[in-house]
């Protein structure tokens, strides 16, 4: 398939997958962070936003700036309008790729968008029908495309944002809020029922974190998308199959996993951290490996420039 | 509203409030928001601030909207056969902590007294023979059990799980309504509406700390857990409902999945040797504490009724070997009829030696001679209840009351004096409730619920506040009308809750690596991001 749209149905997984996450995390911290003191608050949002990966541009940013950079701004993918606006983007350079149930999906949701009141309330509303759209995505995406090497490239790229997701979930650990953090980071994943009924009695901030991280049979633990992530990338390229040479992205995804998967400690939570940082770093390491590997025409064209 | 001219707020709350202060004045009850002046208590003020600031059409989208998560989540309650959702009304009833913490005391006395009642009235009955309670009284009580007499029950708790009812009267005293030690439930809608709030009303919440109440699971499953039998290093807690036509079906789903434990039915257990196990695909699994949400009578057919498909034969007995803790312990019923409650401030003093925190409502026991004179001459003022019915059940209000109805009721005390309570109607106090397009008072009472592990009594910060909807009626019970607020107890001081421990992260990373070393010799290209 061409790279161009590989490179979109790739992007179109992780923009989705980067708006679940998102709504997921505002919408529970949001909760918290309300009922904090105005000058808490301030702090807290801006923790919040640095866990999403941005920096406040003054120090007056408090809950309503929040709620712009990472619900409302359509100019970065970073928030959530930013990124179902990106996904929808990409899925119209490969319209004649995905299924049309699929385009219609994200169209809709890309004009529902704006139909949201931006304040504390609407938000809540907001996140929930952005979890609801994210969720018919991915139904569709599932049950509407063939499983050939386009969805292939949907799925991988949804896995490896779904790892980075997680392991920002993880990290709101350290961000100031009230109540007990790890009901929180589990509710961002929706995985408090499931980790509940795997723990009869003990639970505490490392069970949780243990949850989250190295779960096989969670969908949203880093070890299970890690490892749809793998999979999928052993599906596109067949060739690897004996010893030798693989890929750079296999690699790098399938040290990451493993190391996780059989990592023992008696200190996880000191080590949290670390793994966040390093989980997060496969993540974007992997996804340039992929882009070099698969969608590399941007490369190209820079080195023939050069020599011609 | 701070610094606000005073003008301008009540011109801005106007529509909502139009009238609240006559309709207030007419029920000549204490309204819990408002002085008589018609300015907002110090504990409301905070509220009173959200609330100003929104208008008609805020307010009800917000409560169709609560409403319609509740419909979407199953919070909903069975009214003849049809799922309904609870009502939820978007003012919240406020304690202070200064009031609260003399509830907590005095739930948590009461609960220790109840405790120690049972225990008295399963063995040597001394209450009875030092003269505190007529023993007739306990033994003709229809839920006093012989079946469970004689034992201590595993674990040693009796009282598990309790609400006690309390409200307040027109002076603004808290009183004890009634005791529930048996299957208290509404715990759930305590759960839910607190979350359904904290999305409706999100202005009210950062103006002040409010405690929280999403602890309660685990501190049940905690409870549940040390009252487990001797012995057993894991102990495995199941809840035990009747089924899914039960009109708490939602609660037991809900507490089962908030515990993570097992919900479930008569037919999924199994008795053999006094121990009870459960059916699983893995085979038969041991069950040490069961969490009984169903009533005795049916709890165990070589027991008690053996019509019942619905309990489990062989759990009393288990129960009586040490097999089993089930909670809340069978024959509770006797501590919850409510002619033994009109003796509870004397069992305080007598099992505790001190005074009751919360005092009783005055009740008269028809059983004596000059109350009953006294009833039967004043009926049409008085409330009269059978003393084991529950959710309002044979209930008879004297002044709402017709005269036929009056007449029946008259002949029944004459003939069953043990079967009946009654006491002055209280004008329970009023919250200001949603009602058509602006607030109206309306009357409300409040369920505390309480967890014994034993050692503690746990007292959830707030419970379940039961709201009346109809204006003027004093039936909160919600299988005729009632509905439900969220119950907020305000905390003494922000920084108790809200204190992480301290964050070292940063000289953690520095320190510490526990991955390999990244093999830089293949991720160049990566690196250079």
């Amino acid at each position: 398939m061409l790279s161009r749209i590989a490179e979109s149905l790739f992007w179109i997984g992780r923009y989705v997958e980067r708006a679940d996450g998102t709504a997921r995390i505002l919408d529970v911290h949001l909760e918290r962070l309300n009922h904090l003191p105005p000058e808490d608050q301030r702090s807290v949002a801006q923790e919040l936003l640095g866990v999403m990966g941005s920096r406040p541009d003054h120090d007056e940013f408090g809950l309503p700036e929040l709620l712009h950079a990472i619900a409302y701004d359509r100019t970065h993918a970073t928030s959530i309008a930013g990124s179902l606006g990106a996904a929808r983007e990409n899925a119209r350079r490969a319209r004649e790729t995905v299924s049309s149930s699929l385009w219609e999906c994200l169209n809709t949701t890309y004009y529902g968008l704006s139909q949201h009141r931006k304040d504390v309330v609407g938000t809540y509303r907001f996140c929930h029908w952005v979890l609801e759209r994210t969720a018919m995505v991915g139904g569709l995406t599932d049950t509407t495309m063939s499983h050939d090497e386009s969805w292939l490239f949907l799925v991988l790229g949804r896995s490896l944002e779904r790892a980075d997701m997680t392991a920002r979930m993880l990290s709101t650990r350290e961000v100031h809020t009230a109540g007990m953090s790890w009901v929180n980071m589990l509710r961002c994943a929706g995985a408090y029922e499931s980790f509940l009924r795997t723990r009869r009695a003990a639970f505490d901030d490392r069970h949780a974190a243990e949850f989250l991280l190295m779960d096989r049979l969670f969908p949203r633990s880093i070890v299970y998308a890690l490892r749809d992530a793998d999979e999928a990338l052993a599906k596109l390229d067949p060739s690897d199959t004996r010893l030798g040479h693989i890929n750079d992205a296999r690699r790098i995804v399938g040290q990451a996993r493993t190391f996780l998967e059989f990592h023992r400690t008696d200190d996880l939570m000191v080590e949290l951290p670390e793994h966040m940082e390093r989980v997060q770093r496969a993540v974007a390491q992997a996804s340039d490996a992929i882009s070099r590997k698969y969608f590399n025409r941007a490369d190209e064209l820079a080195w023939v420039g050069e020599v011609s | 509203m701070h610094g606000q001219p005073i003008d301008e707020k009540l011109s801005s709350m106007s529509d909502l409030f139009e009238d609240y202060a006559v309709a207030a004045a007419r029920t000549g009850a204490y309204d819990e928001m408002f002085a008589p002046d018609q300015v907002a208590r110090s504990t409301y003020r905070q509220l009173e601030g959200a609330l100003a600031s929104l208008d008609l059409a805020d307010v009800s989208s917000r409560a169709d909207s609560m409403a319609r998560t509740f419909l979407d989540r199953g919070v909903t309650f069975d009214y003849a056969g049809e799922e309904r959702p609870f009502p939820l009304d978007i003012v919240p009833r406020v304690i202070s902590a200064g009031e609260w913490d003399v509830l907590e005391r005095g739930v948590a006395q009461r609960v220790r007294a109840l405790e120690a009642f049972l225990n008295d009235v399963y063995s040597k009955m001394s209450v009875a023979s030092d003269g505190v309670v007529p023993r007739r009284i306990i033994t003709s009580s229809k839920h006093f059990h012989r079946q469970v007499h004689g034992f201590e029950p595993a674990g040693g708790v009796r009282v598990h799980i309790s609400g006690i009812d309390v409200v307040r009267d027109g002076a603004g005293t808290f009183r004890v309504l009634e005791d529930n030690v048996r299957v208290p439930s509404g715990v759930s809608y305590v759960l839910e509406n607190r979350r359904a709030m904290a999305k409706g009303l999100p202005e009210a919440f950062s103006q002040q700390p409010i405690r929280p109440v999403e602890e309660y699971p685990r501190r049940l499953l905690s409870a549940l857990r040390r009252t487990a039998p001797a012995g057993v290093d894991e102990p495995t807690v199941v809840v035990l409902t009747p089924g899914v036509f039960n009109s708490a079906y939602f609660e037991h789903t809900l507490l089962a999945g908030l515990m993570g434990v097992e919900l479930v039915e008569g037919r999924d257990l199994i008795c053999r040797g006094n121990r009870v196990y459960m059916r699983t695909t893995a085979g038969e699994q041991r069950v040490d504490v069961i969490y009984k949400r169903i009533d005795d009578d049916f709890l165990d057919p070589l027991q008690f009724r053996s019509d019942s498909m619905l309990g489990c034969p062989g759990l009393v007995n288990a129960a009586r070997a040490g097999g089993v803790t089930i909670a809340n312990a069978v024959g509770n019923g006797v501590a919850d009829d409510k002619l033994v409650y009109s003796y509870v401030p004397d069992l305080i003093r007598y099992y505790l030696g001190e005074e009751p925190i919360i005092a009783n409502v005055d009740t008269f026991r028809l059983e004596e001679d000059d109350a009953r004179e006294e009833v039967l001459d004043r009926l049409d003022e008085l409330v009269v209840k059978p003393v084991d019915g529950s959710g309002g059940k044979g209930l008879v209000i004297g002044p709402d009351a017709s005269p036929e109805e009056l007449e029946t009721l008259r002949r029944r005390l004459i003939e069953d004096p043990r079967g009946w309570i009654a006491q002055p109607v209280l004008q329970l106090s009023t919250v200001p409730t949603l009602s058509g397009n602006k607030f109206g008072p309306r009357h409300v009472d409040l369920r505390p619920f309480a967890v014994n592990d034993g050692e503690d009594v746990w007292v959830l910060p707030g419970g379940l506040t039961r709201v009346a909807l109809k204006e003027g009626s004093l039936i909160v019970n919600s299988s005729q009308g009632g509905g439900s607020k969220d119950t907020w107890v305000l905390a003494q001081s922000r920084n108790v809750p809200i204190e992480a421990e301290p964050r070292h992260s940063i000289s953690i990373r520095e320190r510490t690596s526990v991955w390999p070393v990244e093999s830089s010799w293949r991720d160049r290209q990566a690196e250079q991001q």
